[in-house]
């Protein structure tokens, strides 16, 4: 704290810092434009002037070395194709490695993603070195090396804190979401495949074809869509109705041993869905024992078709069963701890218990719970595990391209990576879902936007 | 006689009230029941007509950890379990750092920040999974163990939410007057804080060790056919694949029930920290 700008009226906007190094900066400030630290160098902070020097001769050996390769090509994802040519003297053909448009597109944006963090501590290393400045003109004490360090674990305790998980989060989330949207605008699928083959930009190419120009695509992506909205609304509504009416009837006074009945319920919730979904698919199979069971009692005379013919209310019916206890535990919390003056007034303005139930539980409940249900309906949407282990999208149908009647938007994007090989189509789709996803969710949680400040919590 | 006929439809009330549960409650334990009984089942037929088997046996568990040529389920065991423990402990590090500076700290790019993890989240898990195996293949990861930790902790940033609206309660008055004695952002975040949240620490690491337990995508694509590297989700999807399901099929149940115990007794424990934190990031931004 004591080596803080704030204390000498010297803290200035961050981009005003830096123009103003430029314009007001003596001559070592103005050669920290060319090479990093000279302004903290010249200023005594050696330490500081020779690591920003480091950082900029790697960002430069790394550049040469690495960087240069692969973005020249970036326009174009390669030109070289792999051939095979026939060896005389081993008499075999031997392959000839062209472009991998693939390596191309990653290690351009790694490039791109290095050089946008190098941008950054460039544009910190001439405020640095334009703040030691202004200090020397001031005539404040100078911040050792040990000082920067100190304040590491002070005021600027965000960076270290904040270091490992951003860079995890780059790696491995960020710079894979951006090389999937990348993809989105390629032509790479089953035939663009490298090493063997090129891939190259296509522009909007992917979307017009899901859109409409491509038929099949099309018609199977406004179906997929049309299913995976109804499912998400379905699936969503009944498991709410069904847990909170579930949640209601244990917590009812006269019940007796609320705890066993609640029990009973979540431990179906904390069986791994995996295991429980490929059992109940077992279970529903055409020759699994709910048709022989049917069957042998005379019921039905043919096998119901769980898994392909009726496989849109089987998905449904079952996630029911795995959605319910799950709202259940969520609402009893919620239910036993709705303010009990609210039910004192209520009583003593004349109302009575089912204009209670009407006026203020129902109410409270939906108030408390509106973020939680739109979270179930975004994870709905993305509802993975229940479509695939269950039916894996049966039936499939000559109708979609490379579809079934119960594959979800995700669902079809992992198809198409995974089995398909289409990692355009793949990207594309997952584009929408972000769409449809991110857009749902900003009006939802602007309407239910409970208009409190996190700060008022703290 | 109007007391009496009071307390009888008081009494029917009741009765069709536990009834109703009762009947719920066998729907949804009837499941859960079966796939136990078959786990003790000593006929293999997957297919079978009746509830309760013909004969009882412990065999179906006794093959699953001894009888491991075809499907290695002690191996999938101790993978899952090595990638659960490292990666419980490095995403809970993660987590924890992460919560604690958005919550407690202010710094310029705060807000920023938190709207970009928030965007990120908005992508679905899956889609980066393409890059991400190239990425991996690059520093030759892909089919290993190593692989699946960094996947799994490397996103977990993303659910940073429940910790910090655990954060968000704890008094800042705390802090201040450490600060008033000399104490720095560091002691403060590993001497103060911390000790204050075991229960968010608890639930942090169940979950975190629960997740690799439950997920069969992100292992089933790293791991294709690499049977040796499975976890016991991957590996118990293959056990009842086509061709398997008439032979493994009880065998199948047995794993799915040695998996399912710790994982019940772990959700038991985290039961009320769970529900906390699903609601608590209601009314928190």
């Amino acid at each position: 704290m004591k080596h803080s700008l704030e204390k000498h009226g010297l803290k200035e906007p961050a981009f005003r810092e830096f123009v103003g190094a430029m314009t007001k900066g003596d001559v070592f400030t103005r050669l920290g434009f060319l090479i990093m630290g000279a302004g903290c160098a010249a200023r005594g902070q050696i330490a500081k002037g020779l690591l920003l020097l480091a950082a900029q001769a790697s960002y430069i050996y790394f550049m040469f070395s690495f960087g240069v390769v692969y973005l020249s090509d970036f326009a174009t994802l390669g030109t070289v194709e792999q051939t095979t040519v026939w060896d005389e003297a081993v008499q075999i053909n031997r392959v000839v490695p062209g472009d991998n448009s693939m390596m191309i597109l990653l290690f351009s944006l790694l490039t791109i993603f290095i050089s946008l963090i190098f941008l950054y501590v460039y544009f910190t290393s001439v405020r640095v070195g334009y703040q030691a400045l202004k200090r020397h003109r001031a005539g404040a004490a100078m911040p050792t090396f040990i000082d920067d360090l100190k304040s590491l674990w002070n005021d600027k305790y965000h960076f270290v804190l904040l270091t490992l998980p951003t860079l995890g989060l780059l790696a491995f989330t960020v710079l894979p979401i951006i090389f999937m949207v990348a993809m989105a605008f390629t032509n790479l699928d089953r035939n663009h495949q490298p090493p063997g083959n090129l891939f190259t930009w296509v522009g909007f190419e992917n979307f017009k074809e899901i859109f409409f120009s491509h038929p099949l695509k099309s018609r199977t992506f406004y179906r997929v869509l049309g299913w995976t909205l109804t499912w998400a609304v379905t699936a969503t509504a009944t498991c709410y109705i069904g847990g909170v009416a579930l949640a209601i009837l244990i917590n009812n006074k006269r019940v007796q041993l609320k705890n066993m009945w609640r029990t009973f319920f979540v431990i179906t919730i904390a069986v791994p869905q995996f295991a429980s979904l490929l059992f109940i698919r077992q279970l529903l199979n055409d020759n699994g024992t709910l048709n022989i069971v049917l069957q042998n009692l005379g019921m039905i005379t043919e096998p119901i078709k769980f898994l392909s013919t009726h496989a849109r209310i089987t998905v449904l019916v079952v996630n029911f069963w795995i959605g319910v206890p799950y709202t259940m535990l969520i609402t009893t919390g919620i239910l036993m701890n709705i303010p009990e003056d609210l039910f004192e007034s209520a009583r003593i303005d004349g109302a009575g218990p089912i204009t209670i139930f009407r006026r203020i539980t129902l109410p409270y409940l939906f108030f408390v719970t509106a973020p939680f249900l739109i979270t179930q309906f975004v994870g709905n949407i993305n509802n993975f595990n229940v479509i695939f282990l269950l039916t894996n999208g049966e039936p499939r149908t000559l109708d979609y391209f490379q579809a079934g009647k119960t594959d979800l938007l995700i669902t079809w994007l992992y198809r198409q990576t995974v089995d398909e090989q289409n990692f355009n189509m793949a990207a594309s789709i997952g584009i929408m879902i972000f769409i449809i996803v991110s857009v749902f969710s900003l009006i939802t949680f602007n309407i239910v936007a409970s208009g409190k400040k996190e700060e008022e919590f703290q | 006689m109007s007391n009496f006929k009071r307390f009888l439809k008081h009494e029917v009330v009741d009765f069709l009230y536990h009834l109703l549960l009762a009947v719920m409650s066998v729907i949804w334990l009837l499941p859960v029941a079966w796939l136990i009984l078959n786990s003790l089942r000593l006929e293999k037929d997957p297919y079978i007509a009746y509830i309760l088997p013909k004969t009882f046996t412990l065999q179906n568990y006794v093959n699953l950890f001894t009888n491991t040529r075809d499907f290695d389920f002690p191996r999938w065991f101790m993978n899952t379990l090595t990638v659960a423990i490292f990666s419980c402990l490095i995403s809970t590090l993660l987590i924890l750092m992460i919560s604690y500076t958005l919550s407690r700290l202010r710094f310029p790019a705060r807000r920023l920040y938190m709207n970009i993890l928030l965007i990120l989240g908005m992508f679905p898990g899956f889609m980066a999974m393409v890059a991400v195996y190239h990425l991996l293949n690059l520093m030759n990861l892909t089919q290993t163990l190593t692989g699946l930790v960094v996947i799994y902790s490397s996103g977990a940033a993303l659910t940073y939410y429940v910790a910090k609206g655990f954060f968000d309660t704890i008094p800042r008055s705390l802090d201040e007057a450490a600060t008033l004695d000399g104490a720095s952002k560091n002691t403060i975040f590993w001497r103060i804080t911390l000790p204050m949240s075991r229960p968010i620490i608890t639930y942090t690491i169940i979950l975190t060790f629960i997740a690799p337990w439950v997920d069969f995508i992100f292992a089933n694509v790293i791991m294709r056919g690499k049977s040796d590297k499975w976890t016991v989700a991957v590996g118990l999807r293959n056990m009842i694949e086509r061709n398997n399901v008439l032979e493994y099929f009880t065998q199948f149940c047995a794993g799915i029930v040695v998996v399912s115990i710790p994982l019940v007794i772990l959700f038991m424990l985290t039961q009320k920290n769970y529900v906390a934190g699903v609601t608590s990031g209601s009314t928190k931004g």
